[in-house]
């Protein structure tokens, strides 16, 4: 567990993405969620030597193709043309599933609706009237990697926690999100309790009061 | 026994009937047999299952089967996309039953029936409402979901080159459900660029083993 900081301004969804990139571990194999948790790919450095896992088939995804390099056949999970890396590979789908579901991914890093503080994550329907459920790969990767990370702003648009004591949105995965990154706070989930890594633009008292969990402050 | 070589699309699909379970590769356009859809969609059989990754996209393919009302019910993972409106009008009418599955499970279930395997316990959709009313078992302490297999009448599925015996390589990520949609069928019919001699290509390199190959036709490529 790190030591608690905090900084005077909120994170910026480059600096969320910059800090996600900097806590992954060296060599680690790693699936970056659609939205959000994409962006961490850009602060990768290329001494971490983390290999890039896509759904869709493939090890060893290198960034967004432009130009000539852009190739119907090369896309990754969001249907988005990338390029493949030296010693990149590629499977078949229930091979693709299976690394996930087998605990060969690492990390794993999503957006979400709601996280509880015993680590159930809701990223895949709103449950809304009318809404069309879509799934995709969001269950399989949510309880798949060895680590759960989640990208989200804390709060709502009308200014709810979306740091829950219980979900009341659709489950995707339960007990599964070790640790979450906001705008304004970083979070360690471990055994229904929250510890906060760190603050930026709040305290950790006005956090505390506004959130509907315990927290703890990281020593 | 050898795979039947089609002069065309149109014969390829010509023994696919009224109220088959078709299984469709592809994820996004990459991977997806695009001509034979279409031949399937001239060809008139209608009261279709289909399972796909996703429900169509655009007026291209799988989304105009599903605009003329052909398919009954699809098992997929994700239906709903930005361009997938003739899905999106159906649903909302009530004219299209949709079985929503988790992305690996779908794959599993497609692996398990071209494996024999009755069905399986995943860990995936466990407590979710994806697992609402099946089997559910507490093995070392962790939660898995029953799922049973999906087996097909026919797949259609895209693979860059077959060579005359039906083995199969395939191109990126075109890849996908291919393979395993391929044994999961009492029929695999194959499009690819181009079919070779036996013997052209490295056995070391096949991705699908002819055996599982029914029909294949040539219909050229882009590159």
């Amino acid at each position: 567990m790190s030591t608690f900081s905090t900084t005077e301004a909120k994170l910026t969804r480059d600096e969320m993405a910059q800090q996600v990139a900097a806590d992954i571990p060296a060599g680690a194999f790693v699936n970056l969620g659609i939205g959000q948790p994409t962006n961490v790919s850009n602060f990768l450095t290329e001494e971490q030597g983390v290999t890039l896992h896509t759904e869709n088939g493939m090890l060893g995804m290198g960034p967004v193709a432009t130009g000539e390099d852009i190739d119907e056949d090369l896309i990754n999970a969001g249907k988005i043309p990338v390029t493949e890396l030296a010693g990149a590979s590629f499977f078949h789908h229930a091979d693709s599933f299976a690394m996930m579901r087998g605990g060969h991914l690492d990390v794993c890093v999503l957006g979400a609706f709601q996280v509880s503080k015993d680590g159930d994550l809701a990223n895949w329907h709103t449950g809304a009237e009318g809404a069309i459920p879509a799934v995709g790969g969001a269950m399989d990767l949510a309880i798949g990697a060895k680590q759960t990370w989640v990208m989200m702003s804390l709060f709502t648009k009308t200014g709810e926690s979306k740091l829950v004591e219980a979900l009341s949105y659709p489950v995707t995965g339960l007990g599964c999100v070790s640790r979450i990154y906001t705008e304004v706070a970083i979070f360690e989930l471990a055994g229904g309790q929250v510890t906060v890594r760190s603050t930026h633009g709040i305290s950790f008292e006005e956090l505390a009061e506004r959130l509907p969990v315990g927290l703890v402050k990281a020593a | 026994m050898a795979p039947r070589i089609a002069a065309s699309a149109a014969e390829a699909v010509a023994e696919i009937r009224n109220g088959s379970t078709i299984l469709i590769g592809g994820f996004g356009n990459a991977g997806q047999p695009m001509e034979l859809i279409d031949a399937l969609m001239d060809c008139g059989a209608t009261d279709l299952t289909v399972v796909n990754n996703n429900a169509g996209q655009a007026d291209a393919g799988l989304a105009l089967l599903i605009k003329e009302r052909r398919v009954r019910k699809i098992i997929c993972s994700f239906p709903r996309q930005s361009d997938s409106w003739h899905f999106d009008t159906a649903y909302r009418a009530g004219e299209i039953e949709l079985e929503l599955v988790p992305q690996g499970n779908l794959a599993e279930r497609i692996r398990a029936a071209g494996a024999g395997i009755g069905g399986f316990f995943t860990p995936t959709g466990y407590g979710t409402l994806l697992a609402e009313g099946k089997e559910t078992r507490v093995i070392d302490g962790k939660g898995y979901v029953l799922e049973t297999p999906i087996h097909a009448d026919f797949a259609l599925i895209k693979a860059l080159h077959a060579d005359t015996l039906g083995n199969l390589v395939y191109r990126k990520t075109a890849r996908n459900f291919g393979p395993i949609m391929a044994t999961a069928a009492k029929q695999a019919i194959v499009q690819v660029d181009e079919v070779v001699p036996a013997g052209s290509i490295d056995p070391e390199v096949v991705v699908t083993p002819g055996i599982y190959v029914d029909t294949v036709v040539a219909l050229g490529g882009k590159k």
